[in-house]
């Protein structure tokens, strides 16, 4: 049967081009690979090869014919021992794509027909129930990070620590304190300086189905690492039509320090937050802390858990139980109110734990929630109890633009208008890089002072 | 220093003495098809099938391509057949494959099927992600082929990842990670190197070397053009290997194979080879001339040389060729048929596979 030649789009872009020359012509003899025409697209002149071994049957296009359509029949090609007869006395109209051709089944369907599926609802359980008499321990967050890894590396050999000074050295900044002399090199494993190289290490590792925890000495120079983190990490699930994905935790401190600068200074949770297939986890309390880490070990996605310097050596209450795990996606109550409802998340909560005791003192009872996790985000908990106050201000230390915050506030105003008394206010870091001078270091961040200000503002008061 | 005092750098002249016997070591980019061992029947059946599978598969694929089945960026492989081939038939089971997005050739080499990868390049369910992943971003857990990766260079700390899990279980698994002459100037490839042999890890780094780094030749892109030489700095041996003769390809697989399942970590493998086509489908390869081209095509043709062997040596008639080309085009027009009628994937699938 002849073998019809049409016009090929060259570029993703193309819809048609000049069929500038032919370097056959009929009766020729062609194999695959042969260059048979030279055609013009939009950006350059491109060959065009036989794929059909035959002999050119007709030539259906002139030389030198502009706008010839992409399926266009061009040419005719003739199997071994074929007579130019078989060719049907077709006019060399331009042909439609195929039916089955995505731009053609597009450019069938009306405009308003293309529906997107709803996004699917995501069900997260609720803490677990801590049993009546259970002992609660003070500790630091630092401790209580250490022992959610000692904890998992314990309960699944596929756990392993990777990262700058965590073995030897103990951690940079303490975190891995005793792991190496519990389980050895192989799972606790120094890296050279090289975030970009052993991000990538752990995420092929992940991929090959281990469960790497990557410690970034800080956040800061996670940036090096980012395409690892989001090109690789979040999206190869997705990419591989769910054969594959990376169970793995990307951990260190994020945010200011003090007095490090600019460079070293820097939230990311609203970079991380944006990409699909990525988890981000933002504690503040050492109990959560130590029970989201251990989720976020276990948890079969990769998971991006944001600590901070600060709160490292802060002390708080942790339950006594042998196996603590808290549901990553599900915010904390951490004091009821009536009043206004406060939003905040991480070292945050340190203003906002003041501001409300500040608050409290003045006659407004305040709700604080604690977001823990900010993707994916439990905005169901902030809509509650938006409905109960109507009144909202979040605070973070980040950046204001695109902030955690600006989204916490168009989701409310879009999903919960009706309820809101007050135009959403968010407190945030100041819209500069991290100043090293005390002074302007204070005042580039947010203070209780200006929650407190944005709450009395959001009750008129 | 002058590039070819490189050469005698310590881990680099060991591994290259043991390796002269079966493959070129010289610094020369020139192909001298020296120092190869002969195929015998059966193996040059099998290269000349399965390299002519990855050839029809690919001119099928730019066609398809030309008629507005395949989308956005599509990057073929002919011309390089060899290398694929070549690793593959010195591979084990388990041993891990990773490459960037000109990877259709490695797909069909790990055994991936042919419907389920242009049906991939079509968009539709039956490919192998379910369409959500297309020509780039392709992966088969079942045959140990980890991606399809569109950053330039991301798969290479990839691969020394999974070669890191080969250590860390204790199995005797390699990692085989391909890479380009471009991505060979990224940052994280000698991060990975850096790793892989201080740890060392067992992992093949392959650089396909096929002159151009989309448009940009080797010679203006890169200080040392010998990629073979790229990992001195980190003592990690490198081999040179006519990259255009599956023979050389397989006696330089097997020499590396070796050397990672026997604990002595990584090694590179600089597979000297040609695109015949342009970059990707856009590209009209302006930067070099067709004489260029013509004499890879007509003087060093992977295929082409399988073949003549096959006849010189009375091992295939030219009647038996044909039937194999037939089979070959039956299996390939197939998978054409199936990519092109297969429906595009459901409308739900939009919102799964991003979270498990």
């Amino acid at each position: 049967m002849p073998i019809d030649i049409l016009m090929p789009a060259l570029s993703p872009t193309m819809e048609e081009g000049t069929l500038s020359k032919w370097l056959k012509k009929e009766g020729d003899k062609v194999t695959s690979g042969d260059v048979i025409a030279e055609i013009e697209t939009d950006k350059a002149t491109m060959e065009v090869e036989a794929v059909d071994e035959g002999v050119i049957g007709k030539l259906l296009i002139e030389a030198g014919t502009e706008n010839v359509k992409v399926n266009t029949k061009i040419a005719v090609l003739l199997a071994e021992g074929e007579s130019a007869d078989a060719i049907s006395a077709d006019a060399p109209k331009p042909q439609a794509p195929k039916a089955e051709a995505p731009v053609a089944a597009e450019e069938a369907k009306p405009a308003a027909a293309a529906s997107v599926p709803a996004q699917p609802k995501v069900e997260v359980t609720s803490d677990p129930d801590i049993p009546a008499g259970t002992e609660m321990v003070t500790m630091t967050v630092r401790e209580a990070l250490r022992d959610a890894m000692a904890e998992e590396m314990r309960r699944d050999g596929d756990v392993f620590v990777m990262g700058e000074e965590v073995a030897e050295y103990q951690g940079a900044y303490k975190i891995t304190q005793g792991l190496l002399q519990e389980f050895g090199p192989r799972r606790v494993v120094d890296t050279p300086i090289t975030e970009h190289g052993f991000a990538g290490v752990g995420v092929g590792a992940a991929m090959a189905g281990l469960k790497p925890i990557v410690e970034f000495m800080t956040f800061n120079f996670a940036m090096q690492a980012i395409d690892q983190i989001i090109n690789s990490a979040a999206k190869t699930l997705y990419m591989s039509g769910g054969q594959m994905g990376a169970p793995i935790v990307f951990r260190g401190p994020n945010g200011a320090a003090a007095r490090v600068g600019a460079q070293h200074s820097q939230d990311f949770s609203s970079w991380y937050s944006q990409i699909p297939g990525l988890k981000v986890v933002m504690p503040y309390t050492a109990a959560d802390a130590k029970g989201l880490l251990k989720a976020a070990i276990r948890d079969p996605n990769p998971v991006v858990f944001l600590e901070n310097e600060i709160l490292y050596g802060q002390h708080f209450e942790v339950p006594k139980l042998d196996d603590f795990v808290l549901p990553i996606g599900k915010a904390r109550i951490h004091k009821k109110g009536t009043d206004a409802t406060i939003v905040s998340f991480g070292i945050g909560m340190t203003y906002a734990v003041k501001a409300v005791e500040e608050l409290t003192k003045e006659g407004i009872d305040v709700e604080l929630i604690d977001l823990r996790t900010i993707r994916p985000m439990d905005l169901p908990t902030v809509i509650e109890s938006v409905k109960k106050t109507g009144r909202l201000v979040t605070v973070e230390e980040g950046y204001p633009q695109n902030s955690v915050g600006t989204e916490i506030a168009t989701r409310v105003m879009q999903q919960a208008f009706d309820y809101l008394d007050a135009p959403v206010l968010t407190v945030a870091g100041k819209d500069v890089p991290m100043p090293y001078a005390a002074n302007l270091e204070k005042l580039a961040l947010p203070n209780v002072g200006e929650v407190v200000q944005a709450v009395k503002t959001v009750c008129y008061k | 220093m002058a590039p070819t005092k490189t050469a005698s750098v310590s881990g680099r002249k060991s591994a290259a003495k043991s390796a002269n016997r079966t493959a070129t070591k010289t610094t020369s980019k020139e192909f001298t098809g020296k120092n190869t061992p002969e195929f015998g029947k059966e193996q040059d059946l099998h290269a000349y099938r399965e390299m002519l599978l990855i050839r029809r598969f690919e001119e099928k694929a730019g066609q398809l391509y030309g008629m507005g089945f395949i989308g956005g960026f599509c990057h073929l492989y002919i011309g390089q057949e060899a290398v694929v081939i070549g690793m593959q038939m010195a591979q084990q089971e388990g041993d891990q494959v990773i490459t960037a997005y000109r990877d259709h050739g490695h797909m069909l080499a790990t055994g991936m099927t042919a419907r389920g990868v242009m049906a991939e390049l079509t968009g539709r369910q039956g490919g192998y992600s379910r369409g959500k992943g297309g020509s780039m971003h392709m992966f088969s857990k079942e045959k140990h082929f980890y991606g399809g990766h569109g950053i330039v260079g991301a798969q290479v700390s990839l691969g020394t990842g999974l070669a890191f899990a080969n250590s860390y279980r204790g199995n005797d698994s390699v990692s085989v990670a391909y890479f380009g002459d471009g991505a060979a100037n990224q940052g994280q490839v000698y991060e990975s190197f850096n790793m892989a042999a201080l740890w060392k890890l067992p992992i093949v780094y392959i650089v396909e070397n096929n002159r151009y780094a989309m448009g940009t030749s080797t010679a203006r892109a890169t200080a040392q053009s010998n990629y073979s030489l790229r990992g001195s700095g980190f003592g990690i041996p490198g081999i040179q290997v006519d990259g255009m003769d599956v023979r050389a390809v397989k006696a330089a697989a097997d020499e590396a194979l070796e050397h990672c399942r026997s604990g002595k970590g990584p090694i590179i493998l600089e597979m000297l080879t040609y695109r015949y086509r342009g970059h990707s489908m856009s590209d009209p390869a302006k930067y070099r001339s067709k004489d260029e081209v013509q004499k890879m095509r007509s003087e060093h043709d992977p295929i082409e040389q399988v073949r003549l062997r096959l006849i010189e040596n009375g091992w295939a008639s030219e009647d038996e060729l044909k039937a194999i080309d037939k089979d070959i085009r039956d299996v390939v027009t197939d998978s054409a048929d199936f990519a092109q009628n297969d429906p595009e994937p459901d409308a739900s699938e939009l919102y799964t596979d991003i979270l498990l």
